[in-house]
């Protein structure tokens, strides 16, 4: 189903007090810094947020390469050009999402490779790729 | 009103298994206990295919081939996970909540005012769907026995669409009884279903409207509460259960956050042993485990953390020391500093009667039984709880066991993340 591109439902949440520990608090709290944590960074949604492998060269020219890290955000809605990891044939596999003239497509980036067009209930969407990870040293 | 509603992942094990495997939408699916031994867990194809629930591996082989159902072995890395995904996008959408079991959260929704609960509750579900994959279905109702209810026929109704709301709904709850067998309503376990349809009793409506004097002469208080309940009024409120069924839990939210790792370690240490007593109150052993620790997550612009692991048992078990020593691996592995952990829990996974899953084949069969657990629980039966307790948890012996289908470990393990083709 590619109903997807609708603004995300909004979950309205209820306002109510939490309870704020009492005591004076520490002027050296503004202070205090944390290591710098890559998950921070990277991982908005931890509970939406999933790990996969790219395997193969179709999305050589966007720059996700054989190997690389995948960083998964299934809390955000797919939207047209987003990069995509998609249902195909039973398969998890990674495509730029494209729409053109009311047609939507699972494009390749890579001269190689074909643009899939999809129709609207022979896909699924599994999630937008937010980042990707190379490693550079293997040692 | 009061306002609960009960949250319950559909076809929680099978729904894991597909989210990482797409193929196995297309195929009925069956999980099977520790050491392959029975079916514990059905998609609904299986189920329509007559699979039954605890049927042993070799009286549905046929059954298996004829539909090339799949076969998977439980994967509890994997299951614990998502868990704590679902659980997590849930908590932080109600004022409070309770984890009723791995795959079952209780939410209290009094004082959650939204024009519409139903759309609220549909909302949830979608969200819950696409951020974790996991569909589920929701029940509303004015008692946790009437949101457990309601939450049973919104599976099965299709027009529900996945969330039936008995508290805006108050003219369906007569319906709602009618429709509900007397033996799936909660807390009623086979022995009382038995008694109660001998006289005649057979659905939930029956038995709301059976006399209290009579419910307490022959069921007891516990019974009297179960019919107060479906009659509308509130005997169990969040975090007070009458009986676990598959998993049982012990969680709290602390009192006030905790940042120091051997106070969060001896709160995860007493639960480990108060589930761990249950178990063994209800004769029960549990095949593996799961601890979760979080953050508040309403506390404004505090950092937000939510861990979780999990261990499965060689052989299910109901000793304390060897639940604790299970728990106390997970919590070393993963426990990160720097955080106000707000609430930590304990679950006990794959429960059953010892002896029901088949052993492997250079396993003691019976775990040696040295006295000492019934000993401390006869101590603290008497002198109240926690007056006997475990020193220092025991090292473990071997965690190898038979798991011929085991699906990787998808989340949890580096080695094992999914692969997405570019091809």
């Amino acid at each position: 189903m590619l109903s997807f591109v609708d603004c995300p439902p909004k979950l309205e949440l209820p306002l109510f007090g939490t309870q704020v520990p009492a005591g004076f608090p520490s002027p050296a709290d503004d202070h205090i810094e944390g290591k710098l944590d890559l998950n921070e960074h990277l991982i908005r949604r931890p509970a939406a947020t999933f790990f996969v492998r790219a395997a193969g060269e179709s999305m050589r020219d966007a720059g996700i390469f054989d190997g690389d890290l995948l960083v998964i955000d299934r809390g955000i809605s797919p939207q047209p050009d987003d990069i995509v990891i998609a249902i195909l044939h039973g398969d998890l596999t990674v495509k730029r999402l494209k729409k053109v003239a009311g047609q939507w497509h699972l494009a390749a980036e890579n001269m190689d490779y074909p643009s899939l067009p999809i129709g609207e209930n022979d896909c699924e969407i599994w999630g937008v790729v937010t980042t990707s990870i190379r490693r550079h040293c293997g040692r | 009103m009061a306002t609960f509603a009960l949250v319950d992942c559909n076809n929680f094990y099978a729904s894991c298994e597909r989210l990482f495997q797409p193929r196995l939408r297309e195929r009925p699916v069956v999980v099977l206990s520790n050491n392959d031994g029975c079916v514990i867990a059905r998609s609904n194809e299986a189920k329509v295919l007559g699979v039954a629930m605890g049927a042993p591996m070799f009286k549905i082989r046929k059954l298996v081939e004829e539909h090339d159902i799949a076969v998977c072995s439980s994967n509890y890395a994997l299951y614990g996970d998502i868990s704590e995904r679902v659980m997590t996008v849930l908590g932080a959408s109600a004022p409070s909540h309770e984890i009723y079991s791995i795959d079952e959260c209780f939410l209290d929704l009094d004082r959650l005012a939204v024009p519409s609960l139903t759309e609220w509750c549909r909302v949830l579900r979608e969200r819950t769907r696409r951020w974790t994959g996991i569909p589920v279905s929701v029940g509303v109702g004015p008692t946790k026995t009437l949101a457990k209810l309601a939450n049973r026929l919104a599976k099965k109704s299709a027009k529900a669409g996945g969330v039936l709301d008995l508290v805006h709904h108050p003219a369906w709850i007569e319906a709602a009884l009618r429709k509900t067998p007397v033996g799936d309503v909660w807390g009623v376990g086979r022995r009382w279903t038995v008694m109660l349809e001998e006289r005649g009793i057979h659905t939930a409506h029956e038995f709301a409207n059976a006399p209290d004097g009579w419910v307490r002469q022959r069921m007891g208080v516990v019974g009297l509460r179960t019919v107060h309940e479906l009659r509308g009024f509130v005997c169990h409120a969040l975090e007070d259960q009458p009986s676990p069924k598959q998993t049982t839990c012990c969680s709290r939210t602390f009192g006030a956050a905790i940042r120091e790792k051997s106070q969060v370690h001896d709160a995860v240490m007493s639960f480990s042993e108060r589930v761990a007593e249950k178990v063994r109150h209800a004769g029960q052993v549990a095949g593996a485990v799961q601890l979760f620790i979080r953050t508040d997550p309403f506390a404004q612009g505090a950092p937000q953390k939510s861990l979780s692991g999990s261990a499965t048992f060689h052989r299910p078990t109901s000793d304390t020391r060897e639940i604790s020593a299970a728990v106390l691996r997970i919590f070393d592995r993963i426990w990160r500093a720097g955080y106000d952990w707000r609430k930590a829990g304990v679950l006990l996974l794959d429960i059953g009667m010892p002896g029901d899953s088949p052993a492997s084949l250079f396993d003691r069969i019976e775990a040696p039984d040295d006295g000492l657990m019934s000993a401390i629980d006869q101590i603290n039966a008497r002198y109240g709880r926690g007056t006997a307790r475990l020193g220092l948890a025991q090292k473990d012996g071997e965690w190898r066991m038979r798991r011929e289908n085991l699906s990787p470990s998808f989340t949890t393990r580096w080695t094992d993340i999914p692969s997405a083709r570019l091809t």
